[in-house]
């Protein structure tokens, strides 16, 4: 196993603040230009001045052998993308530096370059040179490409009249058939369906499975446990674990529950202004009890407070509940038949969802909103969660008084087969009584 | 519905070192020949573009010019009763100062943009950036070819005959792209940093083709000091080297090779400016 990345003293420094807003036009360079001579002499003695640093990225070290599939994990904004930025070359590094022996490949985002105008033929031979294959190597793959997209029929139509489904499946049949040494990919599972989506993790399997290495930032707990081998962890710039994947993950997901406790509001508006907004998102039962601990025996509510600016009748609103394990259950609104799906109008809306009772398992859970436009864009996507602890108390027995395993610890029907309810059968009726959603009672 | 992976290739035959970049950077053109390919594909999504949201498409590479040079005939020559010299008859004249006058406003016109309108691909995808206003100058040669073809037909009608100098003819368009590019590399790049480029350009293209021999001859401009402040316009020399060699008017001397340093001048300048700056594009975009 040899070496194909090695990374060194990372750093990138962003300039926020006053400095943030550079001259974007020229009056304002003219009038800086003019005005700098005095701003030094007032700012004299500080180093500074107005303009102040972020790191993105700091001290960032370690070393990727060749065959391995590296996950790189932390929440929103710890400086995971810079650094595939970074070793994408898209940016410069501030300091340190990082050398790779091999050709790289990048799925940053799928359809980089595609245009609206040209046919899915001309766009399949853009995005390829743009991705870095010559012409003879995308001559060589195309009819893979096509057969792998699935849109034969409408190659010679320009996307634009594509459906977002086949937009997204051929941009990433194009990337996927990329043949890079080392592939770095930064959430594109997030797109298409779930079809699709496992026909991606399977190509990237392979990708993994024939000695390529992969360098795959996601938010996925579930892709990352499927795919990798080793997991560094990245907050705030830093880099603060480093190691198999299983025990990174996990300790990730432990640290988020701890240091969360249960926080149970969002600091900010998430979504796009102009579009939709959620405000806040809050975990409450029957009793009106807003702060946790709750009791699985009880139905728990999530209300969103949602702000639509401009109607649009393919929003998704919706959260993935996440458990400590990592493990992800995703709901939207839209989920049932289309004539129960409650109406978002433009405004304040507030949407209800009930976890019914007997479902959750002792323990913390994550609620992290979400909403997209179907099969078109995110508009939240990840980005915030809120936090609160359930106390298993809908399971009765005497011997479940510690954690279930799993996500989720829900009451199945237990009986013996040749006498159907025998000698446990009034118990079983009464729990069935107390709780809802009943378990169905077979005709005797 | 599984698709052969074939084996990775050895690692270490290709290594990348990335690290901050101090002061003046190194052209890379080794590294764009390598891209040479993508090269080629922008500019044929660019020409593809242009065509296929047009309804007359390709047509417009034709009409443009011999519609500016209807206009211009009306008004100077009729009209002002400005004379092309040496005979050559006016439409002639002033359609082949457009010819190398459209090859370079069109290209500051489309590279003075094209970063900030590839945004999407500088923020998610490595290449050299001199790709991108590279590509946007090439597109306009096949408008520059077609454009020409409507020349020849020009020329048969009035009975112009080209001289001998015609051979130098591909020297000069050599000589009008790298004018456009060189300025338009200043351009692109400077758009990112302030965006007031965008009003500037089509104004700049305006006043430009006045300060440039287009619609009156050379031979217009005083001799002496005169002339040598007015050759300091790059496209002075590739105009003036245009109609040398298709219709034998003025031979290029002291004026062209004044004009031919300020090109070289603007050329190199734009490259190490746009080098330079091509490492916060992605951050400033």
């Amino acid at each position: 196993m040899s070496t194909v990345i090695t990374v060194e003293g990372l750093g990138k420094r962003y300039m926020i603040g006053a400095a943030q807003q550079r001259a974007k036009t020229l009056r304002d360079a003219i009038t800086n230009a003019a005005t700098a001579p005095a701003r030094r002499l007032r700012h004299a003695g500080s180093s500074t001045g107005h303009v102040s640093h972020m790191w993105a990225l700091r001290d960032v070290g370690f070393e990727v052998e060749s065959g391995q599939v590296l996950g790189v994990i932390g929440r929103n904004g710890a400086g995971k993308s810079t650094l595939l930025k970074i070793l994408t070359r898209i940016t410069q590094p501030t300091e340190g530096r990082a050398t790779i022996h091999g050709r790289v490949g990048s799925l940053l985002e799928v359809g980089t370059g595609f245009h609206q105008e040209l046919s899915g033929r001309e766009n399949i031979y853009l995005n390829g040179a743009i991705l870095g294959m010559t012409r003879t190597e995308i001559n060589r793959k195309f009819d893979d490409i096509v057969e792998f997209s699935e849109i034969a029929e409408f190659l010679d139509t320009p996307v634009k009249r594509y459906s977002t489904g086949m937009y997204v499946r051929l941009a990433f049949a194009v990337a996927a058939h990329l043949e890079p040494e080392i592939l770095l990919v930064d959430e594109v599972l997030s797109v298409g369906d779930v079809a699709f989506q496992r026909k991606c993790l399977g190509q990237m399997n392979q990708i993994a499975g024939s000695g390529r290495t992969v360098f795959l930032v996601s938010h996925n707990m579930g892709a990352v446990r499927g795919l990798c081998t080793r997991v560094i962890e990245i907050e705030e710039g830093h880099l603060v674990a480093d190691g198999p994947t299983e025990e990174v993950v996990n300790a990730y997901v432990a640290g988020q529950l701890a240091s969360g406790g249960s926080i149970l509001h969002l600091p900010r508006p998430l979504g796009i202004a102009e579009e939709l907004l959620i405000t806040a998102v809050r975990v409450t039962d029957e009793t009106g009890n807003t702060e946790g601990p709750f009791h699985s025996s009880q139905p728990i509510t999530i209300e969103m407070d949602v702000d639509v600016a401009r109607k649009n009748g393919a929003y998704q609103v919706g959260f993935d509940l996440l458990s400590a394990e990592g493990l992800v259950l995703r709901t939207w609104h839209t989920d049932g038949p289309p004539d129960d799906w409650p109406r978002l109008g433009v405004g304040h809306n507030t949407l209800r969802c009930t976890l019914p009772s007997g479902i959750l398992n002792e323990g913390g859970y994550a609620v992290v909103p979400r909403a997209d436009v179907y099969r078109s864009h995110w508009i939240v996507n990840g980005d915030e969660s809120v936090w609160f602890d359930v106390v298993k108390d809908h399971l009765e027995s005497p011997f479940s008084w510690v954690r279930n395993p799993g996500p989720v610890a829900p009451l199945f029907d237990w009986r013996l087969a040749d006498d159907g309810f025998g000698e446990a059968a009034p118990r079983s009726k009464r729990k069935a009584a107390a709780e809802s959603p009943s378990p169905p009672t077979p005709p005797r | 519905m599984a698709v052969e992976v074939e084996k990775a290739p050895p690692a270490g035959s290709f290594v990348t070192v990335i690290q901050p970049s101090k002061g003046w950077a190194r052209l890379g053109l080794k590294e764009l020949w390598q891209y040479r390919e993508l090269l080629y594909f922008l500019t044929w999504k660019n020409v593809l573009i242009r065509y296929k949201q047009a309804v007359l498409g390709v047509a417009w590479a034709v009409l443009n010019p011999i519609i500016t040079m209807v206009v211009f005939t009306l008004i100077f020559n009729k009209g002002l009763h400005v004379k092309a010299p040496y005979g050559v008859p006016y439409p002639v004249f002033s359609y082949t100062g457009l010819l190398p006058w459209n090859l370079f406003a069109g290209s500051l016109s489309a590279a003075g943009m094209s970063l900030v309108g590839n945004s999407n691909l500088i923020t998610k995808v490595y290449f050299p950036r001199l790709v991108i206003p590279s590509s946007a100058v090439l597109g306009t040669l096949p408008d520059f070819l077609l454009s020409f073809v409507a020349l020849v037909v020009l020329m048969i009608i009035y009975g112009v005959v080209p001289t001998w100098h015609v051979v130098f003819l591909p020297f000069f368009v050599l000589l009008a792209l790298v004018t456009a590019m060189g300025v338009s590399l200043w351009l692109s790049a400077l758009y990112v940093l302030y965006r007031d480029v965008q009003y500037i350009i089509p104004f700049m293209v305006q006043l430009w083709m006045f300060l440039s021999p287009v619609i009156y001859p050379l031979s217009a401009i005083p001799p002496g000091w005169k002339l040598v402040v007015y050759s300091l316009n790059p496209m002075t020399g590739v105009i003036g080297g245009f109609r040398w060699a298709l219709l034998g008017e003025q031979a290029p001397n002291g004026y062209f090779w004044i004009s031919t340093a300020a090109t070289v001048v603007v050329f190199v300048g734009g490259l190490y400016y746009f080098r330079r700056m091509e490492r916060v594009f992605a951050d400033l975009v």
